[in-house]
């Protein structure tokens, strides 16, 4: 009788993600296609920008979303990163696809370091110990002699890639970062759905019993940590090469908080809220950015209503509400 | 000259003062902290923020109302505590349910929005607030020369430590808190209001933050970016002190503000960020802090 419940259930749960699958899939499509068409409607470093934030908070979500841990400290990685690409391709004129490779290599590295320093401790503390080490970071950006002090390193040549496409040109750059981005999200997807994701996710549910089935759960909360850190190493360098520039901004406690704001904003753990929340607050700092009024205010406000009125962010709300369970979509 | 270890013993002492009186800070900081997470398992992001409105708190009320420092050093701790119970009873209260990393983030918003509304109206730049006239100037000691304001606020927030200390330990309120702390519905059960213990609670966390505030005034300037440099530090602080203890946190406090202190002397470019590697090192040795419990 169990059985036959049970059966029915996961019946009835399989074709629901089916179509769940399905509008999944379209929704991908119809926002891949906005993309390719998207510079002929909005500037394209703004474009840009939204693209690098967007893969930044989905490599956040990661972490937080799906391995249940929350750092403080992304800052460190995503600016990081923006320094060792920038440094790279304007000291020792690497091309570009190389610079991104290596400031993905470095964040990786500190995220290592971080990442072995702060999992030993848990939920709060895990939060003030990546926010430490990131402050931490911080200070050695403002004095160490590469990254140029307050000045930070401008004119940063975009290159060509693979020494044939020159990225001066917009176009050629905004596709070069489309592509990374779409790089980017496959990198995330894959992984959340592989193996290691799962075991992932059996440690954000349950980190007890994850351990008594014998899964070293120090080393998978390290390894998503160094996971994520890369790909935020992957927005901060891309960014670097947009903008031209790296700077001490990148690098502060607030740009670990505005991150945390766009996965809130936009869905804990769900693989599309990010882009979304980050997609929110960029535009929501492009428009403020004329006028005098400060975006901590309403930063701050965003953080405290999303708190208290809906966790689940825009796109897990949405999941949650009768049209998205109806499309077939699940969120716990 | 007498020397020590190569340096002046005056420049040595001097720092060694300034240790001090950061000490006193991240103590009284880091006091606050550690009794709002006891009882309410919320890490106050804001308490940067209190500390900065209780300067701004002494600042205004000596600039509109002509209050002077000793006033205003019981009404600015009054003032921002009340203000701390209204946040909590409305908004904070309805997160203790919930993940401990919400009450995180929750009150990361409220301080980034405090700091921006006074950014906004009192520009970033920091403003003077001048010393007491009864604490003004300085004594020689023979060895050196203390400014009388500066051996004031070393005194008072260890006293405002001891007191908080005392408070908890050795009172009945103290021990409904340390009661409520351990088993909440039990002590709910014996008729003691215990929502109204959390919002005491925070309240006395914030004006503890707040009182600190009124203290740093004339130390360093009035700024709305004053709490937010401070709180990062004191995390750190808390971190290698664990939480655990009331005690622990106080005195983990003075001990990492003199060694901020004693780097400065032997090697300046580091004294940033010796808290934070003091704090790896603590981590790596002795992952529950220094007077922490297993979490």
């Amino acid at each position: 009788m169990t059985d036959l419940t049970h059966s029915t259930t996961s019946a009835k749960r399989t074709e629901r993600s089916a179509t769940a699958s399905m509008t999944y899939a379209i929704f991908l499509a119809a926002g891949l296609a906005l993309l390719v068409i998207a510079p002929a409607f909005f500037y394209p470093i703004f474009l840009m920008k939204l693209l690098c934030f967007a893969l930044f908070a989905c490599a956040f979500n990661l972490l937080l979303g799906y391995t249940g841990l929350l750092s403080f400290g992304h800052a460190t990685f995503f600016g990081g990163a923006a320094y060792f690409t920038a440094h790279a391709v304007k000291e020792w004129g690497l091309t570009p696809e190389l610079g991104i490779l290596l400031g993905v290599a470095g964040a990786a590295i500190l995220g290592l370091v971080m990442g072995f320093v702060a999992i030993r401790r848990q939920g709060i503390y895990f939060a003030m110990i990546t926010l430490a080490l990131s402050q931490m970071f911080y200070f050695f950006c403002l004095q160490a002699e590469f990254t140029q002090g307050e000045d930070g390193i401008q004119s940063v040549p975009r290159g060509h890639l693979f020494g044939l496409v020159d990225l001066n040109q917009p176009t050629n750059m905004y596709y070069f970062v489309l592509a990374v981005f779409v790089i980017g999200l496959l990198i995330i997807w894959r992984f959340i759905n592989s193996p290691f994701g799962m075991i992932l996710k059996s440690i954000r549910e349950n980190e007890a019993r994850a351990t008594s089935l014998g899964y070293s759960v120090a080393r998978y909360k390290l390894g998503a940590f160094v996971m994520s850190a890369a790909l935020a190493g992957l927005a901060g360098g891309v960014k670097a090469l947009v903008f031209q520039f790296a700077t001490l901004t990148d690098v502060t406690w607030q740009m670990s908080g505005e991150v945390i704001l766009m996965t809130l904003l936009g869905g804990i753990g769900t693989l599309i809220g990010p882009i979304f929340g980050a997609g929110l607050v960029v535009t929501l700092q492009n428009y403020l950015a004329t006028s005098d009024f400060p975006v901590t205010i309403i930063t701050g406000v965003v953080f405290m209503v999303c708190v208290l009125l809906f966790r689940r962010g825009l796109i897990g709300e949405f999941y949650a509400s009768r049209l998205g369970r109806k499309l077939g979509f699940e969120h716990r | 000259m007498t020397m020590i270890f190569g340096i002046p013993l005056q420049a040595f002492l001097g720092q060694l003062l300034i240790g001090l009186i950061n000490g006193s800070f991240y103590a009284l900081l880091s006091l606050g902290l550690a009794v709002i997470f006891g009882l309410l398992r919320v890490i106050n992001f804001a308490h940067g923020a209190q500390y900065m409105l209780g300067a701004f708190a002494a600042m205004l009320l000596l600039q509109y109302f002509g209050i002077n420092y000793w006033f205003a050093l019981i009404l600015a701790p009054v003032i921002v505590g009340l203000f701390g119970a209204l946040i909590e009873r409305t908004l904070l209260s309805r997160l203790y349910k919930l993940d401990h990393l919400y009450g995180l983030l929750f009150t990361f918003g409220l301080a980034l929005t405090i700091e921006g509304t006074f950014r906004y109206l009192y520009g970033a730049a920091g403003q003077p607030y001048s010393v007491p006239p009864a604490l003004a100037g300085g004594t020689n000691l023979g060895f050196m020369f203390l400014p009388i304001y500066r051996g004031w606020v070393v005194v008072v927030s260890l006293a405002a430590c001891i007191g908080t200390w005392l408070l908890i330990e050795k009172t009945k309120l103290g021990s409904y808190l340390r009661a409520a702390t351990e088993n909440p519905v039990l002590v709910q059960a014996f008729g003691v209001n215990v929502p109204m213990l959390l919002t005491l609670t925070y309240g006395i966390g914030a004006g503890l933050a707040a009182f600190a505030g009124v203290l740093a005034a004339p130390i360093y300037q009035v700024s709305p970016l004053m709490g937010s440099n401070i709180i990062i530090v004191v995390f750190a602080v808390v971190v290698v002190g664990g939480m655990g203890s009331i005690m622990g946190a106080i005195l983990t406090g003075y001990m990492l503000g003199i060694a901020e202190g004693l780097t400065k002397v032997f090697y300046p470019e580091a004294s940033n960020i010796v808290i934070f590697v003091i704090m790896a090192i603590v981590l790596l040795i002795r992952p529950a802090g220094l007077f922490g419990r297993d979490a």
